[in-house]
């Protein structure tokens, strides 16, 4: 500790450089921070997907429905503890570009299902009360602006004409990755007004099993037990079919990665050539040092100090502006649902961080170590 | 008087291992830069190339895409009647009654599935569509349960190699032709009889959920929309096909553009201060140089223009190092899900000259503004105490 001075004063030795090393390592950080984001955006689902929970679509894909039939007799298989079905609506509001999903669910199950959205219940009540009622998630509700009560229309696509909805509850996820952005409203409405072509006809099923350990039989004998009917299934757990959604996206992993590996070598050389010069120009500095009688391993942990000192406060104000971004706001909420800097990726930034400083200060801090002290004096 | 450019070479020379670093910061920066737009150009191109200028998409109107309209039998012959339509060999209008249904095929190499469009079309439609060219095989059979497949589709999808029998919609079909549209997204699609189509998927014969005609010339537009549009029968909108398939993709294309150029712009800030670093060392550990130039007569303007050069210099190389390094992701192609449209589009990494100029562009830009305050320190060096200095 009674280094710390020695330290500091050499960080201000050259003001310039030491800051330019520290804001060029907080760039590359809010780039980690963002990348980060990005990721979290397209595979939150996965992490938030039910271990029991099953999905069961159209075997042509989601796009096919399903008779409202099969419910019953899927909730009639051993070990289903329940069963909801839901639509995609896909309507517009305003404009295009105001996209939100938005289904039509079931009654109370779906919701019942998926038990990390919570509704207060006298809300829950409120939306069971109204034929045209709609529960909207807190983000979309924000993002437009919208109350309790209001009305709210939707130009039909997938099925036709205008359609108009009174929120009567809003939800809130339990947990940072729970998409808020989701419209559900009354299956029974749709069910009125639906074209010829899709009544008695809904989207897909979701159903809850009692074991979690028993979900792949159980989808199993879903898909069997529809096998060879007019409307075959494909019944997958959750997280497989979230994963069949992240895929599509495209592989959104690997080019963050690639760009994160770029960024973080291209860091390392900067900083590492910073902390070369900075340990060349003090050559005679350390000379005099060791000639006082200070050990080789002072002067290692002192460079080795100096770098992780630089690399901490560049990566700490480069995470925490990262985070502040997420909290202002979120340029474009219809495709990135969740945008949110989770803990555990922001630990991973500080390992990085730490990673960082370490190895840009390990060769410097050697070759000052390895100095013999009447060379190094010599060439002053 | 100009420094001699040789002074900044052998500089660069000496100095080789702080000017390597900086080369290779830009150079990270610059591939960074031009690998992401060349994913979004890769993207646009897909689009802004579905479609010929002389192709119009009639629909619903009302209706924001293809697959929400419908137009029926009756109201396709009338479009059909339409004037300023170019004519097949045999003299019947060059028009297409089209159905898409997304049907969901297994991704190559992921074990899930991905939404795939499966286009019905008319006979008629190799001549419609003129940027589709079958580059392996045949077109389907009318009235046959063939598929022609688009070479993007083909590739990210398993099993749709020549000659393979996948099933979708009841029943199995044969693959007996590959195309190519040019990197469209049509190579995104499989496509095959619209009448077989409809019938597999329960839909009512008969009915198009659009009509895609190929006009006589593109002057003809005006004429064509405005009979259409003003014929009691009919209720619907006419559009020219490249502007429909543009408008499909407007939400994926600004993401994949505002995603792109945030990361490269943040990358490029990142860089300047490495180029800053770079060059305020140099300055510093030249100092005595420099007041020997000025001690010779050289102007502060002089020291200058040749910090700056010398800061250009690197960050050229490091711009060309950069393109070279995107170069390799040119024509690799990806797969992303266009949620307008509920499927699978693949597209590929377009590392045009125009890019990669613009690469360069942005690395003399990093290496100016890098350049330019070191430089102007190194001028107001006092010449005095900086040559007393050691």
């Amino acid at each position: 500790m009674k280094f710390l001075p020695l330290i500091v004063r050499n960080l201000f030795r050259k003001k310039i450089r030491t800051t330019l090393t520290i804001l060029s390592i907080a760039v590359a950080m809010f780039l980690f921070g963002l990348l980060a984001v990005i990721d979290t955006a397209f595979t939150a689902g996965l992490e938030v997907a039910g271990a029991d929970r099953v999905v069961v679509i159209g075997r042509n894909g989601v796009i096919q429905l399903l008779p409202m039939g099969h419910g019953d007799k899927i909730a009639a298989i051993a070990g289903v503890t329940d069963v909801a079905f839901a639509t995609w609506f896909g309507g517009v509001y305003q404009d295009e570009s105001n996209f939100f999903p938005q289904f039509a669910v079931q009654d109370d199950a779906y919701l019942r299902i998926y038990s990390e959205y919570v509704v207060p219940s006298d809300q829950l009540k409120a939306y069971l009360e109204d034929r045209q009622a709609a529960i909207v998630g807190r983000k979309t509700a924000q993002r437009f602006g919208w109350k309790i009560g209001d009305r709210i229309p939707l130009k039909g696509t997938i099925f036709p004409g205008a359609w108009e909805f009174n929120v009567r509850g809003i939800y809130t996820g339990r947990r940072q990755q729970d998409d808020e952005t989701q419209f559900m409203f009354r299956a029974k409405y749709l069910e009125e007004r639906a074209p010829a072509w899709a009544q008695g006809l809904v989207g897909w099923y979701v159903v809850k099993v009692a074991d979690p350990s028993q979900a792949l039989p159980i989808a199993k004998k879903i898909d069997e037990r529809f096998a060879n009917s007019s409307a075959e299934t494909k019944t997958q757990p959750e997280e497989i079919f979230i994963a069949s959604w992240v895929n599509q996206m495209g592989n959104i992993r690997l080019l963050v990665i690639s760009v994160g590996v770029v960024v973080f070598f291209t860091l390392l050389l900067v900083t590492g050539n910073t902390m070369a010069i900075a340990v060349r120009e003090r050559t005679g500095e350390w000379a005099v040092l060791k000639t006082l009688g200070f050990g080789d391993g002072i002067v290692l942990t002192l460079v080795l100090a100096e770098s992780l000192t630089i690399a901490v406060i560049g990566g700490g104000l480069g995470l925490a502006f990262a985070k502040v971004f997420t909290i202002f706001g979120n340029p474009m909420p219809g495709l990135l649902p969740v945008f949110l800097l989770s803990n555990i990726r922001l630990l991973a930034g500080l390992v990085l961080t730490l990673l960082v400083g370490f190895a840009a200060g390990i060769i410097p801090g050697f070759l000052a170590m390895r100095l013999k002290i009447v060379d190094a004096l010599r060439r002053v | 008087m100009a420094i001699p450019i040789a002074y900044n070479i052998r500089s660069v020379r000496v100095r080789w291992v702080s000017a390597v670093v900086a080369v290779v910061g830009i150079a990270g920066a610059v591939g960074v830069f031009v690998a992401m737009l060349a994913l979004a150009n890769g993207f646009e191109a897909a689009l802004a190339t579905s479609g010929s200028p002389l192709n119009v998409k009639v629909r619903r109107a009302g209706t924001n895409s293809e697959m929400e309209s419908g137009v029926s039998l009756d109201e396709t012959r009338i479009i059909g009647d339409a004037p300023g339509l170019a004519r097949g060999a045999d003299g019947s209008p060059l028009i297409s009654g089209e159905v898409v249904v997304v049907t969901a095929l297994p991704k190559a190499g992921y074990g899930t599935d991905a939404n795939v469009s499966v286009r019905g079309v008319s006979p008629l439609a190799a001549q419609v569509h003129d940027v589709v060219k079958i580059a392996e095989g045949r077109f389907f059979q009318p009235g046959l349960a063939e598929l022609i497949v688009g070479r993007g589709v083909a590739a990210t999808i398993e099993g749709l190699s020549l000659g393979s029998r996948p099933r979708f919609g009841g029943r199995e079909w044969t693959v007996v032709g590959l195309f190519d549209s040019n990197g469209s997204a049509f190579d995104s699609e499989i496509w095959c009889d619209a009448r077989l189509l409809n019938e597999s998927f329960g839909r009512p014969t008969g009915v198009s959920q659009s009509v895609t005609a190929r006009l006589s010339s593109i002057e003809a537009f005006k004429v064509f929309k405005d009979t259409l549009t003003s014929d009691p029968r009919l209720s619907v909108q006419v559009q020219h096909e490249q502007e429909y398939y543009a408008s499909r993709s407007t939400m994926m294309s600004t993401l994949i553009r505002s995603l792109g150029f945030l990361v490269a712009v943040v990358m490029g800030i990142g860089s300047v201060f490495g180029a800053l670093n770079t060059m305020y060392s140099a300055v510093a550990a030249r100092a005595r140089e420099i007041a020997t130039l000025r001690a010779l007569g050289f102007g502060p303007l002089s020291v200058v223009v040749s910090f700056v050069f010398e800061s250009l210099l690197i960050a050229l190389a490091g711009g060309i190092v950069g393109c070279l390094l995107a170069l390799p992701v040119n024509g690799i192609g990806v797969s992303t899900m266009n949620w307008q449209t509920f499927s699978h589009l693949a597209f590929a990494f377009r590392v045009t000259p125009m890019l990669m100029l613009l690469g360069v562009s942005f690395a003399l830009m990093m290496g100016l503004v890098g350049g330019l305050l070191p430089a102007i320190r190194a001028a107001r060096l006092p010449i005095a105490s900086a040559l007393r200095e050691l």
